[in-house]
């Protein structure tokens, strides 16, 4: 960028190199070119959809790639989602307002009662917005009820949960417990995640799925729905 | 001049201003070991020897204590595993758990004066760890959060702290057994996470007058090289005052560069410490080679 002969001029590019270019810098956390790539997709009357599948999932699902094999670190994938952001923020009324917004699935997303660590947990949801999914993020420290409240407003496709404490994980078990017995868990699959578990822990309180790391748990969302590539 | 002391039957290690900085092994925690979770939950503890014994080789003072494994019986593990530790070796211990249980067995069969790890500013916590710190003469680590989480500003982080420290008194806790985590964030996350832990450091050595500990690895989640980023972090916690610090001493150059910042805080006195610890080992010469046998050098 430093030096002036190679700047690239996006609107100088046809839709095919404008489409790499956008994936390249979603990559590069260049949050002011990624909107106005996707600024003049629009103004080239594509559709929002289309943006959002060919450039910015796409080019999310390239950074998840990099970030699981460790090529990639968490200070990069947080500018890629602050850059991937950005385009969504032109995209999102668009879709909103077409109703034809052809998102992944609904994710519900939040950690436990009695634990207020949440970098894993926004790591999660960066990588489903990345892959597509509507992300309802809850925050912290929630109780059993501010997961039912949200299943019955959003009637998600997915709920997945969070906890970093060895104290606070059990809770996990109890929430799941809840949704069984109010005969929710049936249809509703369970992600559990957060660095004190194991694949042993989710059988055990009769989790779904276990989500390892961020990348792994937006891959396994898009398995269990389906719509994995 | 504010001294925490945290002793075993037959040691004590002193947290300071004026002291070196105290290195406490975080190995004997099984969050994130499978193999090491599922032996502690059948009882066998052949690994808790062993880190024991090689973290207090490469340098640790005390050694941090935490039986955290899910669906298991952790008060007793706990206990079990504190047990076993004092029969093997005499450094003082940190006894790590957020279930008030498992605190109260391990203090039970503690044998000297614990640090307890931890309290946050949480009602509900205090209320059951301050009377339990209070029954057993123990030190305690208070975490500056509270129900609300960690505030990302420092100053509320500090008031966060200080109320702990009010109300330890409240128990008859003195202020000094009161060991002050200001919470270190994944820097890759927030880049102001070091910049506001120092100025909160200062606040609570200068203000405050207390002392502090921190998990400093979680500095470096997420980058690559995090070891490096440990090494320079540790010097940099102990120049704004920070007086020790849970950590990995067997990670390559980390007790070094706690070391290395004892002598340049002034805290190792005519380098003593650092010498012995790095003195080039002589076969032969003319000399006395440094030692053995001396009175002084040891």
């Amino acid at each position: 960028m430093s030096d002036d002969e190679d700047e690239i001029i996006l609107r100088d590019l046809n839709d095919e190199d404008l489409v790499a270019q956008l994936q390249d810098d979603l990559y590069d956390g260049l949050r002011d070119e990624v909107y106005e790539g996707v600024e003049i997709l629009l103004e080239r009357k594509w559709d929002a959809n289309d943006i959002l599948a060919n450039a910015l999932v796409e080019g999310m699902r390239i950074v998840g790639i990099d970030f699981r094999d460790g090529i990639l670190f968490v200070p990069e994938v947080l500018q890629c989602a602050n850059a991937m952001k950005g385009g969504m923020g032109l995209l999102r009324p668009i879709l909103a307002a077409s109703g034809t917004a052809a998102s992944t699935g609904k994710f519900v997303i939040g950690t436990v009662k009695g634990d207020i660590h949440d970098i894993g947990k926004n790591l999660v949801g960066m990588m489903l917005e990345g892959a597509g999914f509507e992300v309802i993020d809850l925050g912290i420290n929630n109780p059993v009820e501010n997961y039912l409240e949200a299943i019955d407003k959003h009637e998600p496709d997915i709920i997945g949960m969070s906890a970093l404490l060895t104290t606070t994980m059990p809770y996990m078990g109890l929430v799941i417990e809840e949704l069984d017995k109010r005969g929710i868990l049936k249809d509703l699959p369970v992600m559990v995640g957060g660095a004190p578990l194991n694949q042993e822990f989710a059988d055990a309180i009769n989790a779904h799925t276990y989500g390892r790391d961020a990348a792994m748990s937006a891959e396994l969302a898009k398995v269990i729905l389906g719509k994995n590539r | 001049m504010t001294r925490t002391i945290i002793s075993s039957a037959t040691k004590e290690v002193v947290m300071g201003f004026d002291q070196p900085f105290v290195m406490i092994g975080e190995r004997i925690n099984p969050t994130g070991r499978p193999k090491f979770s599922a032996e502690l939950k059948a009882g066998d503890y052949w690994r808790v020897k062993e880190d024991a014994l090689a973290q207090i080789a490469a340098g640790a003072q005390m050694l941090d204590i935490n039986a955290g494994v899910p669906l298991a019986d952790e008060p007793r593990i706990l206990a079990e595993c504190i047990e076993l530790v004092q029969s093997l070796t005499d450094v003082p211990l940190c006894i790590d758990s957020s279930i008030i249980a498992a605190l109260e067995a391990g203090l039970k069969v503690y044998k000297g004066k614990a640090l307890v790890n931890s309290t946050t500013a949480e009602e509900e916590v205090l209320e059951q760890v301050l009377p339990l710190i209070a029954k057993y003469g123990a030190a305690v680590v208070a975490i500056a959060n509270d129900e609300t989480g960690i505030s990302e500003d420092p100053d509320e982080r500090f008031e966060v702290a200080k109320r702990i420290v009010q109300h330890a008194a409240d128990y008859g806790i003195k202020p000094e057994d009161v060991v002050v985590d200001p919470l270190v964030m994944p820097i890759g996350a927030v880049t102001s996470a070091g910049k506001d832990v120092f100025k909160l450091i200062r606040r609570l050595r200068d203000e405050l007058k207390v002392n502090t500990i921190c998990g400093a690895s979680n500095v470096s989640f997420g980058l690559p090289n995090r070891q490096a980023i440990n090494n320079a972090f540790l010097p940099m916690l102990a120049a704004a005052g920070m007086t020790s610090a849970i950590l990995n001493v067997t990670h390559e150059g980390q007790v070094a560069a706690v070391k290395a910042a004892d002598v340049l805080n002034g805290v190792d006195p005519h380098c003593e410490n650092w010498i012995r610890a790095y003195r080039a080992p002589v076969a032969e010469g003319e000399g006395r080679r440094g030692r053995p046998g001396g009175r002084r050098r040891g």
